[in-house]
């Protein structure tokens, strides 16, 4: 064998080994993509239909596709609130989005049907991203018929402490706060914020939840993406409420 | 007529695979060698992982994964790596094996993913993996380097595992997501200073304590 220290021998085993590390992943991620991107839609519809029914392990892959296909519809809409026709709901990455500014942006909205009448929307969902403490969050907000009551909140996000920031996702103390709160006041848009400290009672306040002890920075995050989105779809809200 | 006498042919012994010595290799790093609580290695990752037991878990397993085959292929390239790039190299294997981990956990255990979210991603800076790529794989055959991989994997999950354990139990009254307190209609009320880095630290120093007490473990000077 030549040299090791030689530069020549140096440079090739460098190359050698790049090389073989990167095809090795090249190959392992193009064989494993299909089922992260399968997972990451059917995330998606989980997370969706978690706004309005309790979705625990008896739901399988299949249940959660053919509930959502039965009973949710999506499209999507501009700032001004005027739904754009052709555009395909499930295309729109709401964290890409989130780069542009937010009168360019594209709003998803997905509206459900009541179960007993399919002509009949329930729900409404809107989609919402932000910065938490680490990395983005994101949620699902179901809002009831009258637009105003917030049914239920989904929280998604990347990098958040568990048992601390996290527990918008995991704990469910943490996110059912957000249900009945209500997002109006009067006709003036009021952002349900989530308060410093944890223990207290909110319940006569309809526009603010108890906070999450430890973890002040993420509910910050959450506050400034409710605070961005609600007013991005206020628009829209305003236009269904009329 | 021949005087010599034909010299018995001495045959070098195989070692068997699992001889005494390899079994150390597997054991050792459980308790006398400890990387956590002896070499104390990987105590970033024990304070950041360790407030609830399953992500615990799974980040053993990953941990596991990486030692044992970044030490097996280290070793099987330990006479072709240029001393002066082997840092580099090493990190090359240990950052494609994570990637491994990291690409598999999003295929097939999706939900344990998004919960185990960065910590993944920072095997690679985990002082342990480095460590017994230098220390022992470079010098070492594969079968032995495997063995040592394993072992100090199973020996940072089981430290991780115990922290976890505690602050679980302490921090949220559950054990794996079971709420154990309830379960037993013992009124509890959850200490919040386990849920923070501070109360894992507070617990790695204890059983650092513990460890060395029973070991009789002295630092060198």
């Amino acid at each position: 064998m030549s040299n090791k220290n030689s530069t020549g021998y140096i440079l090739m085993y460098t190359c050698l080994v790049t090389l073989i590390c990167g095809i090795t992943l090249y190959i392992i991620s193009s064989v494993l993509k299909p089922a992260q991107e399968a997972n990451i839609e059917l995330n998606r519809k989980k997370s969706i239909l978690a706004t309005i029914i309790t979705i625990d392990k008896t739901w399988d892959a299949k249940k959660i596709e053919s509930t959502f296909e039965s009973r949710v519809k999506g499209y999507v809409i501009d700032y001004s609130g005027k739904k754009l026709d052709g555009k395909d709901v499930g295309s729109v990455n709401i964290e890409a989005e989130n780069k542009k500014p937010v009168k360019e942006r594209l709003y998803p909205v997905y509206e459900i049907a009541s179960e007993s009448n399919p002509s009949q929307t329930e729900y409404y969902v809107i989609a919402t991203s932000g910065k938490g403490l680490w990395d983005k969050i994101s949620s699902f907000i179901s809002l009831k018929k009258d637009l105003k009551t917030i049914n239920a909140v989904v929280f998604d996000h990347k990098a958040e402490t568990p048992g601390l920031g996290a527990r918008i996702k995991d704990d469910q103390v943490v996110y059912s706060r957000y249900a009945g709160k209500t997002i109006f006041d009067g006709d003036k848009l009021t952002p349900v914020i989530m308060k410093k400290g944890e223990g207290n009672d909110y319940s006569d306040n309809p526009h603010a939840v108890d906070g999450m002890s430890g973890a002040t920075k993420t509910a910050v995050g959450v506050n400034e993406m409710m605070d961005e989105y609600l007013s991005a779809y206020e628009n829209f809200l305003k236009s269904k409420i009329n | 007529m021949s005087t010599s006498t034909a010299e018995p042919i001495v045959k070098p012994k195989r070692e068997s695979l699992f001889s005494k010595k390899n079994r150390t290799l597997l054991t050792d790093p459980l308790d006398a060698n400890n990387p956590v609580t002896v070499q104390v290695l990987g105590i970033c990752s024990a304070l950041a992982v360790t407030v609830q037991m399953e992500p615990a878990f799974i980040m053993t397993i990953g941990l596991t994964f990486v030692t044992a085959f970044s030490n097996l292929f280290i070793s099987l390239l330990r006479n072709t790596i240029p001393s002066r790039i082997r840092i580099i190299v090493q990190l090359a294997v240990v950052a494609t094996f994570v990637i491994i981990v990291d690409q598999v956990l999003k295929a097939f255990f999706y939900d344990i993913s998004l919960k185990l979210s960065v910590f993944v991603g920072l095997i690679i800076t985990n002082c342990i993996v480095m460590g017994r790529l230098e220390a022992f794989a470079m010098a070492n055959k594969p079968w032995p380097s495997l063995m040592d991989g394993i072992g100090n994997g199973l020996g940072y999950g089981l430290i991780l595992m115990s922290v976890a354990f505690l602050r679980e139990l302490f921090g949220s009254g559950s054990v794996f997501g079971f709420k154990v307190f309830e379960a037993l209609s013992i009124p509890y009320t959850p200490n919040g200073m386990m849920m923070i880095p501070a109360g894992a630290a507070i617990i790695v120093g204890l059983l650092i304590w513990i460890q060395r007490a029973r070991n009789g473990y002295r630092e060198t000077e």
